[in-house]
């Protein structure tokens, strides 16, 4: 298990110097550089003079191979370089906003994992009948729906029933958890539909799946409860594909969550992300993609690990 | 993942599949009604769409919806509802677009990674999972920061590209693991030693027999295109104005009017739902009818 686990994180390496070295290249191609977006913005003339000792200050006047050696010496060190944009370290752009986007996340997919479970294996055990019916449009529906739109119209609700809108700055957790918790419950239900509808229908077609097995026939036959027939012999079965689902669908959570810090006034690393993506502060880019593929990669890690931990037949020699 | 088997009543390039698709599956038959009344809003919306869709009439703004006017106006007078026919060419667009450039291209790399094999397969697998390495919308994002603005016949160029090129790597992937099987076909060792290029027999030998996965992930990242276009439009790095966009008739401004204009967040995002709805439904039973075993 050790040796499987330490090749695993090993192969993260060559996958995750691939992202650095294909995001470097492409934003090294850009024309328009951050330094023309900072000094032209305002449609003044400014020299080319002037530019030049801009980008000879942010250092993007030395030779491409030694910028990219540069970033991964900083990678290695997580000295990620200062914000093209502001002059702030990036370490310290990211860390004061990262702390609202995982805890948006989190609560999303705890409430949505909570939800799915339930409404999948309903949907499943009263399969073709009304419930089902209800609960299939539903997660369909959750498809569809896109993620800033409906936290739009929880907003437009919350304004007409309580005249509330979202706060300019919200409460810090350790202020006052429960105000902070029912400030972001709304960002994370805006965006935990869909996780809720993915997982629910995920749920739903393997306990179907399962249902059918040998094992749940011979569970039956031997007088089992039909209660423990599905408990004990078809959800632990059934819940292995979902354990990849929930894995998977969260590095969709947090591109929903670009969009929807947005809508919410939430600054948080989506509206960061947005924010360089628009200035074209290379520097912050290269830092946030570098950090959301090492999350993805990770998650990734985690599902196939936990896979075995959950079903001794996928045990990794 | 299952090879691609086409049942006998199955076969797409019979006329009367439509019809058979139609009896099987009721629920993707409501869905291609949708669509294809989507699509014909698209293409004749000047004949369709009550006014003008960028002129801009300060005599009519935030207009609640009337006879006139059934889905209201904006904050420049714009008729929401003609803006909302327009959108559909732009959504349509740009979600057939650039869906079709990335799992065709998606494709071929697949098949070509299961026909090469060995080294080849390993090279490109591994690039591929670099690129699986970026969520979506990032890798889409990073894209239209390094495009920038292009257009082609009135098309955002740079927009397609950001949607398809993360398709890329997901589809070639699906595709891969229904072409290796394939591979290992007769035929196409036949092939090989008739003395076929490696091109004839990716394209003409092994590409058929991969068109019922392929066809399946055509409509379901048609869905998802049509979702992305209108997340880039929301953040203003998509379609921009004055052109007509569901997503972007959602941002900026519109925020402000929550209170006094609801309508116009309600409609253009009622749109871009019922359409992605449309087209999962329609890729759904797609995928039960081709193919029943597929997972995507």
């Amino acid at each position: 298990m050790l040796r499987y686990l330490s090749r695993r994180v090993a192969l993260m390496v060559p996958t995750l110097f691939g992202v650095a070295l294909l995001t470097f290249i492409m934003l090294r191609v850009v024309p328009g550089d951050v330094v023309e977006v900072k000094l032209r913005a305002d449609g003044g003339h400014v020299t080319e003079e002037i530019l030049q000792r801009e980008r000879t200050r942010l250092g993007l006047d030395k030779p491409l191979p030694t910028q990219f050696v540069d970033w991964m010496a900083g990678l290695v060190t997580l000295d990620l370089g200062n914000s093209m944009w502001t002059g702030r370290p990036v370490v310290e752009e990211i860390g004061v906003r990262i702390g609202l986007t995982v805890q948006v996340a989190f609560m999303a997919a705890v409430i949505s994992v909570l939800i799915a479970i339930p409404l999948g294996t309903i949907s499943a055990l009263f399969r073709d009948t009304w419930v089902d019916y209800v609960v299939r449009v539903f997660t369909i529906a959750g498809l569809a729906v896109p993620s800033f739109w409906l936290g739009m119209i929880i907003i437009l609700m919350l304004l007409t029933v309580f005249n509330w809108s979202p706060p300019v700055t919200y409460t810090p957790f350790l202020e006052s958890p429960l105000q902070n918790m029912s400030q972001l419950i709304w960002p994370a239900l805006a965006v935990g539909y869909r996780y809720a509808a993915v997982v629910a229908r995920m749920v739903r077609s393997s306990i179907i799946e399962v249902m059918r097995e040998d094992y749940i026939r011979t569970a039956r036959a031997k007088g089992v409860f039909e209660r423990m027939v599905v408990g004990r012999h078809a959800m632990r079965n059934a819940l292995l594909p979902a354990v990849t689902i929930i894995g998977l669908e969260f590095a969709f959570l947090i591109g929903g969550l670009v969009v929807t810090e947005q809508v919410f006034n939430l600054n948080g690393i989506g509206r960061l992300f947005v924010e360089a993506i628009s200035r074209n502060d290379f520097i912050l880019i290269q830092a946030l993609v570098m950090l959301l593929a090492a999350v993805f990669v990770t998650m990734n890690l985690l599902v196939d690990l936990l896979y075995g931990v959950l079903d001794p037949r996928v045990r990794h020699a | 993942m299952s090879i691609a088997t086409a049942s006998n009543t199955a076969d797409p390039r019979r006329p009367v599949a439509i019809i058979a698709f139609c009896r099987a599956q009721p629920l993707g038959a409501a869905g291609l009604i949708v669509i294809l009344a989507m699509g014909l809003a698209a293409i004749f919306a000047e004949a369709i769409a009550p006014y003008e869709p960028e002129v801009i009439n300060f005599g009519a703004m935030l207009m609640a919806p009337s006879l006139e006017h059934p889905f209201g106006t904006d904050a420049f007078g714009r008729d929401i509802l003609t803006r909302i026919i327009y959108g559909a060419r732009t959504a349509l667009t740009i979600g057939f677009l650039s869906s079709f450039i990335g799992c065709t291209l998606g494709g071929l790399l697949g098949i070509a990674s299961a026909y090469f094999g060995g080294r080849a397969d390993l090279v490109i697998q591994r690039f591929v999972d670099v690129m699986l390495s970026f969520p979506i919308i990032i890798l889409a994002l990073v894209v239209v920061a390094v495009l920038g603005k292009t257009e082609l016949l009135g098309i955002d160029l740079n927009l397609v590209l950001a949607i398809a090129i993360p398709i890329i790597p997901r589809s070639s992937r699906v595709v891969r693991s229904a072409a290796l099987s394939v591979r290992a076909m007769p035929y196409i060792d036949a092939a090989r030693a008739g003395g076929y290029s490696a091109w004839h027999i990716i394209t003409r030998h092994m590409a058929p027999n991969v068109l019922a996965p392929y066809l399946i992930l055509l409509t379901a990242y048609i869905a998802q295109a049509i979702l992305l276009e209108a997340s880039l439009s929301f953040l203003g790095l998509g379609v921009s104005e004055p052109k007509p966009a569901w997503g972007l008739m959602l941002a900026g401004d519109s925020s402000n009017f929550y209170q006094e204009a609801p309508w116009m967040i309600l409609f253009p995002g009622l749109a871009i739902s019922l359409s992605v709805f449309a087209f999962n439904l329609f890729g759904d039973s797609l995928r039960d009818w081709l193919d029943p075993k597929f997972r995507l």
